[in-house]
């Protein structure tokens, strides 16, 4: 009965819908046309069809090398992190402690800082410790940006889960370790795997803190890229733009299909 | 289950020796006390149920005895050892609870291996123990299936299962029945006790349904405001009430407030221009310091309504009311009246339906009688005087 009012407006929000989606992968999308460019320029719409970028992009080591170190650091980050996140969330959730609610609003700082300052004072720290321009450096720091999201995740696992099933386990036997380990953990573990997958994307494709944290001898694959855009804009940027989105698209999807999991309670 | 003959030395002190001890319990939240010194002696083998209303104490009770919750001061002793600063998993005490609290990620045979694999049973061991449990509870078959897949009275069987396969020294029930339906409670009530008592496992159950407690149990602990207000058998807490609050909350009670005056071995309950007799067993039981507040209480059942003009059929020296019929209720097996006193107050008359007797009509003026020896006599904290001059009583604690 309301439909004839109804209508039109639902239209205009579908359609404001659309064009917010388009505002927001237009960019996005438009990169990978361009990464079949045949031409020797970076133009839209793209001339003619190749795939002699992405040839290049596997074949050229300072891409290739770029790549390696990516996923290295990605993997290491994605793995550190999701240890920290998933300790610090059993911590933040569960314990009773005073400054609780001040330790977990310094854990999800890094979400809301600007990248740039905390680019800037890792920095000027890691200069003194010696670790800019190094794995460790880089894994240490895009792991303080990918434990927000990893504590995000578990504690959602944690308060959605019974408590009363831990302390049935601890009642038939099961001390602390073990009871984290055979009920609490499995229980959690969709919330924990979607943490470590964005802890990997996070550091994937992170490029403010890298650039500083970088040298030419160790570079990431975004680094790369930002160094090769400022130099010569040459169309292999877009083929590897195309398999950035493609790894990162593929790890979210994967992300939400894991947390999809939990088991029924 | 009788101790007689056995002598009393070392050999049996496994079974002389109490399941459970609490002394002086207590636990507070805050500045709230949840647990105000709870002192209970269970038995081996015994079906204890602490009953109360949702606030008194029992829950908490049970979670210090579990060990989830530390008591704020008084000790718990199992099987003769101080368990006081033990943790939960090394009491040796199974518990279940209202929701199950099956793991959903193992299957019913996995949750029921749980407590074995913890004690480092062998392998063999467990699928043999776990086979027996499942029949125990009559779910051979339903051992691969996981928590979803099962209704909610197959998931409480597995829970029973789980928490009585290792032999615990103590079974703990946490209001195990209040999730299921009416029907399947009352079966389920039948099948724990009788698997309870096959095993010979001391049982301590919680439940604010007085009905489970009178079914299930050796004994009842009556919680209130975080004390025991009496333990007994559900025939002595239902015929010899120590409370009002007892006699309110265990079965319906008609309750007859006044002045308790002492004379020889008995006394007169009395309000306004009226007196009762009360006998001396009932006197005695009720140990008033002195004339005070009190109140008779006499159940539904042992009231008779009879015809006011009549005066032969109450027997002699028995106590009456004047009252008028309220309402009538058919239920079946019984009928039940509700009536008003002059004071407004109502009361309450079972009748069995056999056929023959008298059916009183609402609107009806009638006299209600019972045997002096049906009544109780209970103090009334909240009692005042009921003639002019006297003096108020203490106030209500």
């Amino acid at each position: 009965m309301t439909d004839s009012w109804r209508q039109p407006r639902r239209l205009l929000l579908v359609a404001l819908g659309a064009l917010t989606v388009f505002f927001l992968m237009a960019p996005t999308l438009v990169v990978v046309p361009m990464s079949f460019t045949a031409s020797n320029a970076l133009t839209f719409p793209p001339e003619g069809l190749s795939t002699r970028w992405y040839e290049k992009m596997v074949t050229d080591p300072q891409w290739s090398t770029g790549f390696l170190n990516s996923a290295k650091v990605a993997f290491l980050t994605a793995i550190l992190a999701t240890v920290l996140g998933t300790l610090a969330a059993l911590g933040t959730v569960r314990g009773r402690f005073p400054g609780r609610g001040a330790v977990n609003g310094l854990i999800l700082s890094p979400l809301i800082v600007p990248v740039i300052i905390i680019a800037i004072g890792m920095f000027s720290v890691f200069v003194r410790w010696k670790i800019t321009g190094s794995i460790v450096g880089l894994v240490l720091a895009h792991t303080a940006l990918a434990v927000p999201f990893v504590v995000v995740n578990v504690a959602t696992s944690l308060r959605s889960m019974d408590r009363n099933l831990e302390q049935a386990a601890q009642s038939l036997g099961a001390g602390p370790v073990r009871t984290f380990r055979r009920i609490t953990l499995p229980l959690i573990l969709p919330g924990v795997l979607a943490g470590g997958l964005f802890a990997f994307i996070t550091s994937w494709d992170e490029v403010v803190v890298s650039i500083f944290l970088t040298s030419a001898r160790f570079r990431t694959l975004p680094v790369e890229m930002w160094e090769q855009v400022r130099q010569v804009v040459d169309p292999t940027v877009a083929a590897v733009s195309t398999t950035l989105l493609a790894v990162t698209t593929t790890l979210l999807l994967l992300a939400f299909v894991v947390r999809r999991q939990a088991p029924a309670r | 289950m009788t101790t007689a003959g056995r002598p009393i030395d070392g050999s049996s002190e496994r079974l002389d020796r109490p399941a459970l001890v609490l002394r002086g319990l207590e636990k507070s939240f805050g500045d709230v006390p949840a647990v105000d010194g709870v002192d209970l002696e269970v038995r081996q083998g015994e079906f204890i149920t602490l009953l109360g209303p949702s606030g008194s104490g029992k829950t908490t009770t049970l979670r210090m005895i579990a060990g989830f919750t530390r008591q704020s001061a008084g000790t718990i002793e199992i099987d003769g050892a101080d368990m006081s600063q033990v943790p939960p998993y090394r009491r040796d005490v199974g518990m279940i609870f209202q929701n199950y609290a099956l793991f959903p990620h193992m299957t019913a045979a996995e949750n029921i291996a749980f407590p074995l694999e913890m004690r480092r049973a062998s392998r063999s061991e467990i699928r043999r123990r776990v086979a027996e449990a499942l029949a125990l509870v009559k779910l051979e078959g339903f051992g691969g299936r996981y928590p979803r897949q099962l209704s909610g009275g197959q998931q409480q069987r597995i829970a029973f299962a789980r928490a009585v396969v290792f032999h615990p020294r103590l079974l703990l029930m946490d209001e195990p029945l209040g999730a299921l339906d009416k029907k399947l409670r009352e079966a389920l009530q039948l099948e724990v006790m009788h698997i309870s008592r096959q095993l010979g496992a001391t049982v301590i159950y919680v439940t604010h349904d007085q009905e489970e407690a009178l079914v299930m149990s050796d004994r009842i602990a009556i919680f209130n405001r975080g004390r025991i207000e009496q333990l007994g058998r559900g025939e002595d807490l239902y015929d010899r009430p120590v409370s009002l609050f007892v006699a309110d909350f265990i079965g319906d009670s008609n309750i007859l407030r006044g002045w308790f005056e002492r004379d020889g071995d008995g006394g007169w309950l009395v309000r306004d221009a009226s007196r009762w007799r009360v006998g001396a067993a009932a006197t005695a039981r009720a140990a008033l310091d002195g004339d005070r507040a009190a109140a008779l209480v006499v159940r539904p059942e042992r009231l008779r309504i009879v015809d006011p003009g009549d005066a032969g059929a109450a027997a002699a020296g028995a106590n009456t009311v004047e009252a008028s019929v309220r309402d009538v209720l058919y239920l079946g097996s019984i009928r039940k009246y509700e009536l008003t006193l002059p004071d407004e107050q109502t009361a309450t008359v079972r009748q069995q339906v056999g056929g023959n007797e008298r059916v009183w009509q609402p609107g009806a003026r009638v006299r209600l009688t019972w045997a002096v020896d049906d009544e109780v006599l209970v103090s009334d904290p909240g009692g005042r005087p009921s003639r002019p001059g006297d003096v108020p009583t203490a106030p209500l604690a």
